[in-house]
Protein backbone atom coordinates (compact mmCIF):
# COMPACT_ATOMS: atom_id res chain seq x y z
CA UNK A 1 0.00 0.00 0.00
CA UNK A 2 2.79 2.26 0.94
CA UNK A 3 4.91 1.18 -1.78
CA UNK A 4 1.86 1.89 -4.51
CA UNK A 5 1.39 5.20 -3.05
CA UNK A 6 5.16 5.93 -3.44
CA UNK A 7 5.13 5.26 -6.70
CA UNK A 8 1.81 7.09 -7.92
CA UNK A 9 3.38 10.10 -6.00
CA UNK A 10 6.89 9.56 -8.15
CA UNK A 11 5.05 8.85 -11.11
CA UNK A 12 3.53 12.47 -10.33
CA UNK A 13 6.12 14.07 -9.76
CA UNK A 14 7.94 12.89 -13.32
CA UNK A 15 4.84 14.61 -14.61
CA UNK A 16 4.69 18.02 -13.40
CA UNK A 17 6.76 19.84 -16.07
CA UNK A 18 4.24 18.34 -18.71
CA UNK A 19 1.80 20.10 -17.12
CA UNK A 20 -0.22 23.37 -17.96
CA UNK A 21 1.27 25.44 -15.34
CA UNK A 22 0.19 29.13 -17.09
CA UNK A 23 2.93 31.76 -18.23
CA UNK A 24 5.48 31.31 -15.16
CA UNK A 25 6.19 27.69 -16.12
CA UNK A 26 9.53 28.29 -16.53
CA UNK A 27 9.97 30.13 -13.22
CA UNK A 28 8.10 27.34 -11.59
CA UNK A 29 10.17 24.71 -13.12
CA UNK A 30 13.39 26.61 -12.48
CA UNK A 31 12.19 26.75 -8.70
CA UNK A 32 11.14 23.00 -8.71
CA UNK A 33 14.63 22.32 -10.36
CA UNK A 34 16.48 23.88 -7.29
CA UNK A 35 14.22 22.57 -4.52
CA UNK A 36 15.01 18.66 -5.40
CA UNK A 37 18.95 19.45 -5.89
CA UNK A 38 19.11 21.44 -2.41
CA UNK A 39 16.78 18.63 -1.20
CA UNK A 40 19.21 16.40 -2.52
CA UNK A 41 22.05 17.94 -0.54
CA UNK A 42 19.71 18.13 2.69
CA UNK A 43 18.83 14.72 2.78
CA UNK A 44 22.81 13.75 2.70
CA UNK A 45 23.41 15.88 5.05
CA UNK A 46 21.01 14.70 7.46
CA UNK A 47 22.50 11.38 6.95
CA UNK A 48 24.93 12.31 9.66
CA UNK A 49 23.28 15.71 11.11
CA UNK A 50 20.52 12.70 12.87
CA UNK A 51 23.34 11.32 13.99
CA UNK A 52 24.64 13.94 15.90
CA UNK A 53 27.43 14.23 13.28
CA UNK A 54 26.32 18.22 12.82
CA UNK A 55 28.60 19.34 10.07
CA UNK A 56 28.49 23.24 9.51
CA UNK A 57 31.13 22.85 6.72
CA UNK A 58 29.07 20.90 3.88
CA UNK A 59 29.96 23.53 1.52
CA UNK A 60 33.56 22.42 1.19
CA UNK A 61 32.37 18.92 -0.62
CA UNK A 62 29.62 20.80 -2.80
CA UNK A 63 32.15 23.72 -3.97
CA UNK A 64 34.71 20.49 -4.52
CA UNK A 65 32.35 18.67 -6.72
CA UNK A 66 31.20 21.36 -9.07
CA UNK A 67 34.65 22.86 -9.37
CA UNK A 68 36.08 19.75 -9.97
CA UNK A 69 33.56 18.61 -13.07
CA UNK A 70 33.17 22.14 -14.29
CA UNK A 71 37.24 22.79 -14.33
CA UNK A 72 37.61 19.60 -16.04
CA UNK A 73 35.59 20.32 -18.49
CA UNK A 74 36.13 23.78 -19.11
CA UNK A 75 40.13 22.83 -19.75
CA UNK A 76 40.33 19.25 -20.66
CA UNK A 77 37.12 18.62 -22.02
CA UNK A 78 36.30 15.85 -19.57
CA UNK A 79 32.86 15.01 -20.07
CA UNK A 80 31.21 15.13 -16.52
CA UNK A 81 30.15 11.91 -16.43
CA UNK A 82 34.04 10.58 -15.76
CA UNK A 83 33.75 14.36 -13.63
CA UNK A 84 31.47 13.02 -11.52
CA UNK A 85 32.76 9.78 -9.73
CA UNK A 86 36.28 11.67 -9.44
CA UNK A 87 34.21 14.75 -7.67
CA UNK A 88 32.92 11.99 -5.29
CA UNK A 89 35.81 10.49 -4.96
CA UNK A 90 37.85 13.37 -4.15
CA UNK A 91 34.86 14.49 -1.68
CA UNK A 92 35.32 11.26 0.00
CA UNK A 93 39.06 11.22 -0.07
CA UNK A 94 38.74 14.84 1.40
CA UNK A 95 36.34 13.52 4.24
CA UNK A 96 38.48 10.93 5.36
CA UNK A 97 41.41 13.66 5.83
CA UNK A 98 39.20 15.34 8.12
CA UNK A 99 37.25 12.61 9.42
CA UNK A 100 39.94 10.10 10.36
CA UNK A 101 41.26 12.27 12.58
CA UNK A 102 38.39 13.85 14.25
CA UNK A 103 36.56 10.15 14.78
CA UNK A 104 40.02 8.71 15.87
CA UNK A 105 40.80 11.38 18.61
CA UNK A 106 37.18 11.87 19.55
CA UNK A 107 36.79 15.26 18.27
CA UNK A 108 32.64 15.47 18.89
CA UNK A 109 30.07 17.78 19.38
CA UNK A 110 30.56 21.61 18.98
CA UNK A 111 34.18 20.58 18.54
CA UNK A 112 33.19 18.47 15.24
CA UNK A 113 31.03 21.17 14.19
CA UNK A 114 33.82 24.16 14.28
CA UNK A 115 36.41 21.67 12.57
CA UNK A 116 33.89 21.19 9.86
CA UNK A 117 32.91 25.32 9.66
CA UNK A 118 36.65 25.89 8.92
CA UNK A 119 37.15 23.35 6.23
CA UNK A 120 34.39 24.87 4.51
CA UNK A 121 35.72 28.33 4.62
CA UNK A 122 39.22 27.15 3.80
CA UNK A 123 38.22 25.52 0.66
CA UNK A 124 35.77 28.72 -0.27
CA UNK A 125 39.72 30.82 0.51
CA UNK A 126 41.48 27.79 -1.53
CA UNK A 127 39.03 28.49 -4.57
CA UNK A 128 39.51 31.96 -4.46
CA UNK A 129 43.34 31.96 -3.98
CA UNK A 130 43.41 29.78 -7.40
CA UNK A 131 42.01 32.47 -9.33
CA UNK A 132 43.84 31.41 -12.50
CA UNK A 133 42.07 28.92 -13.07
CA UNK A 134 38.86 28.83 -11.07
CA UNK A 135 38.05 32.75 -11.58
CA UNK A 136 38.49 33.69 -7.38
CA UNK A 137 35.49 35.20 -6.16
CA UNK A 138 34.00 36.21 -9.61
CA UNK A 139 33.33 32.90 -10.50
CA UNK A 140 33.40 30.30 -13.54
CA UNK A 141 30.72 29.93 -16.11
CA UNK A 142 30.52 26.23 -17.71
CA UNK A 143 31.81 26.33 -21.06
CA UNK A 144 28.30 26.01 -23.52
CA UNK A 145 27.90 22.49 -25.62
CA UNK A 146 24.98 23.54 -27.32
CA UNK A 147 21.32 23.02 -26.05
CA UNK A 148 21.48 19.54 -25.57
CA UNK A 149 24.61 17.44 -25.59
CA UNK A 150 24.22 14.40 -23.60
CA UNK A 151 27.55 13.68 -23.12
CA UNK A 152 28.62 17.47 -21.64
CA UNK A 153 24.74 16.80 -19.70
CA UNK A 154 24.07 20.24 -20.45
CA UNK A 155 20.09 20.88 -21.85
CA UNK A 156 18.48 23.91 -22.92
CA UNK A 157 15.28 22.64 -21.84
CA UNK A 158 14.34 22.53 -17.99
CA UNK A 159 12.11 19.69 -18.46
CA UNK A 160 15.45 17.53 -19.05
CA UNK A 161 16.89 18.88 -15.90
CA UNK A 162 13.90 18.83 -13.82
CA UNK A 163 13.30 14.84 -14.40
CA UNK A 164 17.65 14.56 -13.54
CA UNK A 165 17.32 16.24 -10.27
CA UNK A 166 14.26 14.59 -9.90
CA UNK A 167 15.99 10.93 -9.91
CA UNK A 168 18.90 11.92 -8.06
CA UNK A 169 16.75 13.01 -5.55
CA UNK A 170 15.17 9.81 -5.45
CA UNK A 171 18.37 8.30 -5.22
CA UNK A 172 19.38 10.88 -2.11
CA UNK A 173 15.70 9.57 -0.15
CA UNK A 174 16.74 5.63 -0.98
CA UNK A 175 20.26 5.64 0.34
CA UNK A 176 18.53 7.97 3.50
CA UNK A 177 15.85 4.52 3.92
CA UNK A 178 18.48 2.39 3.18
CA UNK A 179 20.53 3.32 6.01
CA UNK A 180 17.52 3.78 8.35
CA UNK A 181 16.24 0.53 7.88
CA UNK A 182 19.00 -1.30 8.80
CA UNK A 183 21.23 -2.33 12.01
CA UNK A 184 23.22 0.89 10.73
CA UNK A 185 20.96 2.75 11.80
CA UNK A 186 20.53 1.48 15.61
CA UNK A 187 23.99 1.62 15.61
CA UNK A 188 24.74 4.81 14.43
CA UNK A 189 22.23 6.09 16.86
CA UNK A 190 24.43 4.72 19.36
CA UNK A 191 27.12 6.17 18.65
CA UNK A 192 25.14 9.45 18.65
CA UNK A 193 24.17 8.63 21.97
CA UNK A 194 27.04 7.60 23.91
CA UNK A 195 30.29 6.09 21.81
CA UNK A 196 31.66 4.56 24.68
CA UNK A 197 28.85 2.24 25.67
CA UNK A 198 28.57 1.90 21.64
CA UNK A 199 32.24 0.45 21.30
CA UNK A 200 32.12 -1.66 24.48
CA UNK A 201 29.37 -4.10 22.51
CA UNK A 202 31.46 -4.34 20.16
CA UNK A 203 30.43 -1.58 17.49
CA UNK A 204 33.19 -0.19 15.66
CA UNK A 205 32.56 3.36 16.54
CA UNK A 206 35.49 5.31 14.20
CA UNK A 207 34.32 3.37 11.16
CA UNK A 208 30.96 3.72 11.39
CA UNK A 209 31.70 7.48 11.61
CA UNK A 210 33.58 7.47 9.19
CA UNK A 211 31.82 5.66 6.50
CA UNK A 212 28.44 8.04 7.18
CA UNK A 213 30.48 10.54 6.67
CA UNK A 214 32.42 9.85 3.57
CA UNK A 215 28.79 8.79 2.05
CA UNK A 216 27.18 11.81 3.02
CA UNK A 217 30.47 13.83 1.41
CA UNK A 218 30.06 12.00 -1.75
CA UNK A 219 26.33 12.79 -2.20
CA UNK A 220 27.08 16.44 -1.46
CA UNK A 221 29.96 16.78 -3.76
CA UNK A 222 27.13 15.15 -6.58
CA UNK A 223 24.78 17.45 -6.01
CA UNK A 224 27.48 20.44 -6.61
CA UNK A 225 28.00 19.24 -10.21
CA UNK A 226 23.95 18.75 -10.62
CA UNK A 227 23.77 22.67 -9.51
CA UNK A 228 26.74 23.87 -11.80
CA UNK A 229 25.43 21.33 -14.74
CA UNK A 230 22.04 23.19 -14.22
CA UNK A 231 23.20 26.99 -13.31
CA UNK A 232 26.07 26.91 -15.48
CA UNK A 233 28.12 29.47 -13.59
CA UNK A 234 29.63 28.67 -10.25
CA UNK A 235 31.32 31.06 -7.42
CA UNK A 236 32.83 30.25 -4.04
CA UNK A 237 29.91 32.47 -2.24
CA UNK A 238 27.31 30.13 -3.16
CA UNK A 239 28.88 26.95 -3.17
CA UNK A 240 31.44 26.96 -0.36
CA UNK A 241 32.01 28.36 2.46
CA UNK A 242 30.05 29.42 5.65
CA UNK A 243 27.21 30.65 3.84
CA UNK A 244 25.48 27.46 1.91
CA UNK A 245 26.89 25.39 4.63
CA UNK A 246 24.48 27.16 7.49
CA UNK A 247 21.82 27.19 4.44
CA UNK A 248 21.93 23.75 4.24
CA UNK A 249 21.61 23.12 7.79
CA UNK A 250 18.71 25.99 8.51
CA UNK A 251 16.83 24.11 6.06
CA UNK A 252 16.97 20.54 7.56
CA UNK A 253 16.20 21.80 10.63
CA UNK A 254 13.43 23.93 9.88
CA UNK A 255 12.07 20.72 8.32
CA UNK A 256 13.60 18.37 10.37
CA UNK A 257 16.51 15.99 9.87
CA UNK A 258 15.01 12.27 11.57
CA UNK A 259 12.09 11.70 9.01
CA UNK A 260 13.13 11.04 5.31
CA UNK A 261 11.14 13.77 3.88
CA UNK A 262 11.86 16.40 6.43
CA UNK A 263 15.18 17.74 4.67
CA UNK A 264 13.14 18.07 1.09
CA UNK A 265 10.51 20.02 3.16
CA UNK A 266 12.61 21.96 4.75
CA UNK A 267 14.31 23.22 1.93
CA UNK A 268 11.30 23.94 -0.33
CA UNK A 269 10.01 26.50 2.17
CA UNK A 270 13.27 27.95 2.68
CA UNK A 271 13.82 28.38 -1.27
CA UNK A 272 9.63 29.16 -1.08
CA UNK A 273 10.02 31.89 1.16
CA UNK A 274 12.99 33.65 -0.11
CA UNK A 275 11.71 33.33 -3.67
CA UNK A 276 8.30 34.97 -2.76
CA UNK A 277 9.74 37.61 -0.60
CA UNK A 278 12.34 38.45 -3.66
CA UNK A 279 9.56 38.37 -6.06
CA UNK A 280 6.90 40.43 -3.52
CA UNK A 281 9.71 42.95 -2.28
CA UNK A 282 12.27 42.49 -4.86
CA UNK A 283 15.71 44.47 -3.39
CA UNK A 284 13.95 46.54 -1.32
CA UNK A 285 14.31 44.03 2.07
CA UNK A 286 17.07 42.31 0.60
CA UNK A 287 17.87 40.27 3.88
CA UNK A 288 14.65 39.87 5.03
CA UNK A 289 14.27 36.24 4.30
CA UNK A 290 17.22 35.62 6.31
CA UNK A 291 15.79 37.65 8.97
CA UNK A 292 12.70 35.17 8.94
CA UNK A 293 14.12 31.97 8.51
CA UNK A 294 16.47 32.95 11.46
CA UNK A 295 13.62 33.74 13.81
CA UNK A 296 11.40 30.84 12.08
CA UNK A 297 14.63 28.55 13.51
CA UNK A 298 15.18 29.59 16.84
CA UNK A 299 11.40 29.32 17.53
CA UNK A 300 11.63 25.77 15.51
CA UNK A 301 14.40 24.81 17.76
CA UNK A 302 12.83 25.67 21.24
CA UNK A 303 9.02 24.10 20.23
CA UNK A 304 9.60 21.59 17.40
CA UNK A 305 13.34 20.02 17.90
CA UNK A 306 11.81 17.06 15.50
CA UNK A 307 11.55 19.75 12.55
CA UNK A 308 8.13 21.70 10.90
CA UNK A 309 7.76 18.39 8.79
CA UNK A 310 8.70 15.70 11.61
CA UNK A 311 7.14 17.13 14.13
CA UNK A 312 3.44 17.43 12.74
CA UNK A 313 4.36 13.97 11.27
CA UNK A 314 4.39 12.80 14.58
CA UNK A 315 1.01 14.52 15.64
CA UNK A 316 -0.68 12.94 13.27
CA UNK A 317 1.06 9.63 13.72
CA UNK A 318 0.23 10.34 17.21
CA UNK A 319 -3.71 10.98 16.50
CA UNK A 320 -3.93 7.67 14.46
CA UNK A 321 -2.98 5.47 16.71
CA UNK A 322 -2.95 6.51 20.59
CA UNK A 323 -0.20 4.85 22.57
CA UNK A 324 -0.69 1.33 24.01
CA UNK A 325 -0.35 1.68 27.55
CA UNK A 326 2.75 0.75 28.55
CA UNK A 327 2.67 -3.26 30.06
CA UNK B 1 42.70 -16.97 31.62
CA UNK B 2 42.90 -13.38 32.57
CA UNK B 3 46.60 -12.17 34.05
CA UNK B 4 46.99 -8.28 35.15
CA UNK B 5 51.30 -7.60 35.53
CA UNK B 6 51.71 -4.62 36.96
CA UNK B 7 48.99 -2.80 35.48
CA UNK B 8 49.48 0.78 36.30
CA UNK B 9 47.20 4.09 35.52
CA UNK B 10 47.55 7.99 36.08
CA UNK B 11 45.48 10.74 35.74
CA UNK B 12 47.55 13.60 35.34
CA UNK B 13 49.55 13.29 38.20
CA UNK B 14 47.46 11.24 39.79
CA UNK B 15 47.94 7.15 39.84
CA UNK B 16 44.26 5.81 40.04
CA UNK B 17 45.98 2.24 39.82
CA UNK B 18 49.78 1.37 40.91
CA UNK B 19 51.30 -2.00 39.64
CA UNK B 20 48.35 -4.51 39.84
CA UNK B 21 48.69 -7.93 39.39
CA UNK B 22 46.51 -10.61 39.21
CA UNK B 23 45.23 -13.69 37.90
CA UNK B 24 41.89 -14.92 37.09
CA UNK B 25 41.13 -18.08 36.39
CA UNK B 26 38.74 -20.61 33.76
CA UNK B 27 35.04 -20.52 35.03
CA UNK B 28 35.98 -18.36 38.18
CA UNK B 29 34.04 -15.99 39.80
CA UNK B 30 36.09 -13.48 41.68
CA UNK B 31 35.30 -10.34 43.48
CA UNK B 32 37.19 -6.93 42.81
CA UNK B 33 36.26 -5.07 45.44
CA UNK B 34 37.84 -1.76 47.65
CA UNK B 35 36.54 1.20 49.15
CA UNK B 36 35.60 4.14 46.77
CA UNK B 37 37.58 5.42 44.56
CA UNK B 38 40.77 2.65 45.23
CA UNK B 39 40.70 1.58 41.33
CA UNK B 40 38.34 -0.80 40.84
CA UNK B 41 36.29 0.96 37.50
CA UNK B 42 39.55 2.16 36.04
CA UNK B 43 40.58 -1.25 36.11
CA UNK B 44 37.45 -2.17 34.34
CA UNK B 45 38.31 0.37 31.61
CA UNK B 46 41.89 -0.54 31.13
CA UNK B 47 41.08 -4.31 30.81
CA UNK B 48 37.93 -3.26 28.27
CA UNK B 49 40.10 -1.11 26.48
CA UNK B 50 38.10 1.98 27.71
CA UNK B 51 41.50 3.46 29.12
CA UNK B 52 44.68 2.98 27.42
CA UNK B 53 46.79 1.52 31.11
CA UNK B 54 49.95 4.01 31.43
CA UNK B 55 52.13 0.58 32.03
CA UNK B 56 51.90 -2.76 32.37
CA UNK B 57 50.55 -5.56 30.97
CA UNK B 58 47.23 -7.47 29.94
CA UNK B 59 46.70 -10.83 28.80
CA UNK B 60 43.74 -12.61 27.60
CA UNK B 61 43.80 -16.36 26.78
CA UNK B 62 47.77 -15.46 26.32
CA UNK B 63 47.34 -12.43 24.02
CA UNK B 64 48.34 -9.15 24.85
CA UNK B 65 44.79 -6.83 25.02
CA UNK B 66 46.21 -3.98 26.53
CA UNK B 67 45.95 -1.00 24.79
CA UNK B 68 43.63 -2.62 21.66
CA UNK B 69 40.39 -0.77 20.91
CA UNK B 70 37.52 -1.76 23.08
CA UNK B 71 35.15 -3.30 19.96
CA UNK B 72 38.15 -5.03 19.01
CA UNK B 73 38.46 -6.61 22.91
CA UNK B 74 34.84 -7.11 22.86
CA UNK B 75 35.12 -9.55 20.08
CA UNK B 76 37.84 -11.28 21.78
CA UNK B 77 35.30 -12.34 24.64
CA UNK B 78 35.35 -9.43 27.42
CA UNK B 79 32.36 -7.77 27.87
CA UNK B 80 31.82 -5.08 30.89
CA UNK B 81 29.17 -3.31 32.47
CA UNK B 82 29.11 0.02 33.73
CA UNK B 83 28.63 1.24 37.56
CA UNK B 84 26.23 3.91 36.14
CA UNK B 85 23.63 2.44 34.14
CA UNK B 86 24.46 3.63 30.08
CA UNK B 87 21.63 2.34 28.14
CA UNK B 88 20.58 3.90 24.70
CA UNK B 89 17.62 5.92 25.26
CA UNK B 90 16.81 6.20 21.63
CA UNK B 91 16.15 2.60 21.04
CA UNK B 92 14.33 0.06 22.73
CA UNK B 93 15.35 -2.23 25.41
CA UNK B 94 14.81 -5.25 22.71
CA UNK B 95 16.73 -3.58 20.10
CA UNK B 96 19.98 -2.36 22.97
CA UNK B 97 20.29 -6.10 23.04
CA UNK B 98 20.37 -6.86 19.62
CA UNK B 99 22.63 -4.59 18.84
CA UNK B 100 25.14 -6.06 21.43
CA UNK B 101 24.30 -9.01 20.29
CA UNK B 102 24.55 -8.03 16.45
CA UNK B 103 27.91 -6.17 16.71
CA UNK B 104 29.63 -7.95 19.82
CA UNK B 105 30.61 -11.19 17.79
CA UNK B 106 34.16 -11.87 15.49
CA UNK B 107 31.54 -12.71 12.87
CA UNK B 108 28.71 -10.50 12.75
CA UNK B 109 25.29 -12.24 13.58
CA UNK B 110 22.15 -11.50 11.11
CA UNK B 111 19.47 -9.65 12.28
CA UNK B 112 16.96 -12.07 13.06
CA UNK B 113 19.52 -14.21 14.82
CA UNK B 114 21.08 -11.65 16.90
CA UNK B 115 17.41 -10.56 18.02
CA UNK B 116 16.24 -13.87 19.07
CA UNK B 117 19.89 -14.33 20.90
CA UNK B 118 18.35 -10.93 22.54
CA UNK B 119 15.01 -12.47 23.60
CA UNK B 120 17.18 -15.26 25.02
CA UNK B 121 18.99 -12.88 27.02
CA UNK B 122 16.20 -10.89 28.31
CA UNK B 123 14.28 -14.15 29.34
CA UNK B 124 17.48 -14.82 31.33
CA UNK B 125 17.74 -11.61 33.43
CA UNK B 126 13.92 -11.26 33.45
CA UNK B 127 13.32 -7.80 31.23
CA UNK B 128 10.25 -7.68 28.82
CA UNK B 129 11.70 -8.77 25.29
CA UNK B 130 8.07 -6.57 23.36
CA UNK B 131 9.06 -3.63 20.84
CA UNK B 132 7.62 -1.49 23.13
CA UNK B 133 9.89 -1.53 26.01
CA UNK B 134 12.12 1.28 26.61
CA UNK B 135 14.76 1.59 28.74
CA UNK B 136 13.12 4.73 29.87
CA UNK B 137 10.51 2.80 32.04
CA UNK B 138 12.83 0.90 33.63
CA UNK B 139 13.86 1.10 37.37
CA UNK B 140 16.96 1.24 38.70
CA UNK B 141 17.09 -2.76 39.07
CA UNK B 142 15.87 -3.33 35.64
CA UNK B 143 18.90 -0.30 34.14
CA UNK B 144 21.15 -2.81 35.59
CA UNK B 145 19.93 -5.73 34.44
CA UNK B 146 19.82 -3.98 30.63
CA UNK B 147 23.16 -3.63 31.33
CA UNK B 148 23.93 -7.42 32.63
CA UNK B 149 21.78 -8.56 29.30
CA UNK B 150 23.44 -6.12 26.63
CA UNK B 151 27.16 -7.52 28.27
CA UNK B 152 25.86 -10.79 27.91
CA UNK B 153 24.56 -10.67 24.59
CA UNK B 154 28.25 -10.03 22.60
CA UNK B 155 29.11 -13.64 24.16
CA UNK B 156 31.58 -13.08 26.30
CA UNK B 157 34.01 -15.36 27.97
CA UNK B 158 35.08 -13.40 30.73
CA UNK B 159 31.85 -11.03 32.26
CA UNK B 160 33.60 -7.41 34.13
CA UNK B 161 30.82 -6.70 35.89
CA UNK B 162 30.82 -2.96 37.99
CA UNK B 163 28.27 -2.90 40.76
CA UNK B 164 25.46 -5.02 39.59
CA UNK B 165 24.05 -4.17 43.26
CA UNK B 166 24.60 -0.50 43.84
CA UNK B 167 21.27 1.11 44.36
CA UNK B 168 19.19 -1.94 44.92
CA UNK B 169 17.34 -3.31 48.04
CA UNK B 170 17.57 -6.43 49.64
CA UNK B 171 15.07 -8.67 47.92
CA UNK B 172 17.15 -7.05 44.64
CA UNK B 173 20.32 -7.57 45.66
CA UNK B 174 19.50 -11.29 46.52
CA UNK B 175 18.33 -12.05 42.81
CA UNK B 176 21.38 -10.22 41.02
CA UNK B 177 23.81 -12.22 42.89
CA UNK B 178 21.76 -15.18 42.38
CA UNK B 179 21.64 -14.18 38.60
CA UNK B 180 25.66 -14.17 38.14
CA UNK B 181 25.96 -17.45 39.87
CA UNK B 182 23.64 -19.10 37.49
CA UNK B 183 25.80 -17.19 34.26
CA UNK B 184 29.11 -18.78 35.88
CA UNK B 185 27.23 -21.66 36.43
CA UNK B 186 24.69 -23.10 33.58
CA UNK B 187 26.27 -20.74 31.01
CA UNK B 188 30.30 -21.38 31.88
CA UNK B 189 31.26 -17.69 31.75
CA UNK B 190 34.03 -16.44 34.35
CA UNK B 191 33.47 -13.33 35.77
CA UNK B 192 35.39 -10.69 37.68
CA UNK B 193 32.67 -8.80 39.94
CA UNK B 194 33.87 -5.36 41.86
CA UNK B 195 31.69 -4.13 44.54
CA UNK B 196 32.28 -2.04 47.16
CA UNK B 197 29.98 -3.27 50.01
CA UNK B 198 31.58 -6.92 50.84
CA UNK B 199 28.59 -8.69 52.47
CA UNK B 200 26.69 -9.94 49.56
CA UNK B 201 29.77 -10.53 47.31
CA UNK B 202 31.81 -12.50 50.19
CA UNK B 203 29.23 -14.84 50.42
CA UNK B 204 29.02 -16.11 46.54
CA UNK B 205 32.48 -15.47 45.22
CA UNK B 206 34.97 -18.32 45.15
CA UNK B 207 38.19 -15.41 45.47
CA UNK B 208 38.54 -11.67 46.39
CA UNK B 209 41.05 -9.42 45.35
CA UNK B 210 41.15 -6.13 47.32
CA UNK B 211 42.36 -2.54 46.23
CA UNK B 212 42.84 0.40 47.82
CA UNK B 213 44.71 3.49 46.56
CA UNK B 214 45.31 1.86 43.21
CA UNK B 215 47.37 -0.80 45.26
CA UNK B 216 46.39 -4.80 45.53
CA UNK B 217 46.33 -4.71 49.24
CA UNK B 218 44.89 -8.73 49.72
CA UNK B 219 44.22 -11.76 47.49
CA UNK B 220 42.39 -15.00 48.83
CA UNK B 221 39.49 -16.65 49.86
CA UNK B 222 36.92 -14.40 50.99
CA UNK B 223 37.40 -15.75 54.90
CA UNK B 224 40.41 -14.93 55.28
CA UNK B 225 40.85 -11.87 53.15
CA UNK B 226 37.46 -10.61 55.62
CA UNK B 227 39.97 -11.38 58.43
CA UNK B 228 43.17 -9.26 56.73
CA UNK B 229 44.09 -6.61 58.87
CA UNK B 230 45.07 -4.03 56.25
CA UNK B 231 41.68 -4.90 54.87
CA UNK B 232 39.95 -4.28 57.63
CA UNK B 233 42.03 -0.82 58.23
CA UNK B 234 41.28 0.14 54.11
CA UNK B 235 37.57 -0.41 54.91
CA UNK B 236 38.06 1.62 58.28
CA UNK B 237 34.04 3.36 59.17
CA UNK B 238 32.51 0.44 56.68
CA UNK B 239 30.94 -2.10 58.04
CA UNK B 240 32.21 -5.60 57.30
CA UNK B 241 29.59 -8.36 57.63
CA UNK B 242 29.71 -11.74 56.73
CA UNK B 243 26.54 -13.74 56.81
N1 LIG C 1 38.81 9.73 33.73
C1 LIG C 1 39.32 10.09 34.92
N2 LIG C 1 40.00 11.24 35.03
C2 LIG C 1 40.54 11.61 36.22
N3 LIG C 1 40.45 10.90 37.34
C3 LIG C 1 39.80 9.73 37.29
C4 LIG C 1 39.20 9.27 36.08
N4 LIG C 1 38.60 8.07 36.34
C5 LIG C 1 38.83 7.81 37.63
N5 LIG C 1 39.53 8.79 38.22
C6 LIG C 1 39.99 8.82 39.61
O1 LIG C 1 40.62 7.60 39.89
C7 LIG C 1 40.27 7.16 41.18
C8 LIG C 1 39.69 5.77 41.10
O2 LIG C 1 38.39 5.84 40.56
P1 LIG C 1 37.52 4.56 40.24
O3 LIG C 1 38.34 3.60 39.47
O4 LIG C 1 36.27 5.03 39.64
O5 LIG C 1 37.23 4.00 41.71
P2 LIG C 1 36.20 2.90 42.18
O6 LIG C 1 35.53 2.32 41.00
O7 LIG C 1 37.04 1.91 42.92
O8 LIG C 1 35.25 3.59 43.10
C9 LIG C 1 39.31 8.17 41.77
O9 LIG C 1 40.03 9.03 42.61
C10 LIG C 1 38.82 8.91 40.57
O10 LIG C 1 38.51 10.25 40.88
MG1 LIG D 1 33.58 2.28 40.49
Amino acid sequence: MKRLLALVGVALLALVPWLPLGPARLYILHVLVLVLIWAFVGTAWALMGRFGLVSLGHGAFLGLGAYTTTLLWNFLGVSPWIGTPLAAGLAVLLALVLGYPCFRFRVVGHYFALVTLALGEVIRLLIIAERDWTGGSLGLTLKDAGAFNLAAIQFADKRIFYLVALAVWLVGLWVWWWVDRSMTRSALEAIGEDETAAASVGIPVTGFKLRITLLSAGLTAVGGVLYAQYVTYINPGTLAGIGVSLQIVFAVVLGGMYTLLGPTVGTALTIALAEYLRVAFGVRFLGMADTIYGLALVLIIIFLPAGLYGGLRELVLRRAAPPRAAT
Amino acid sequence: MLSLENVSRTFGGFRALQGVSFEVKQGELLGLIGPNGSGKTTLFNCVSGALRPSAGSIRFRGEEVGGLTPDRICHRGIARTFQIPRPFKKLSVLENVALAAHFGHMTREPDAAARARARDVLRLVGLPSDEAARPGLLGAAGLKKLELARALATGPALLLADETLGGLDLEEMRQAAGLLRRIRDEMGITIVWVEHIMATLMRVVDRVVVLDHGEKIAEGMPREVAEDPRVIEAYLGEKLVLG
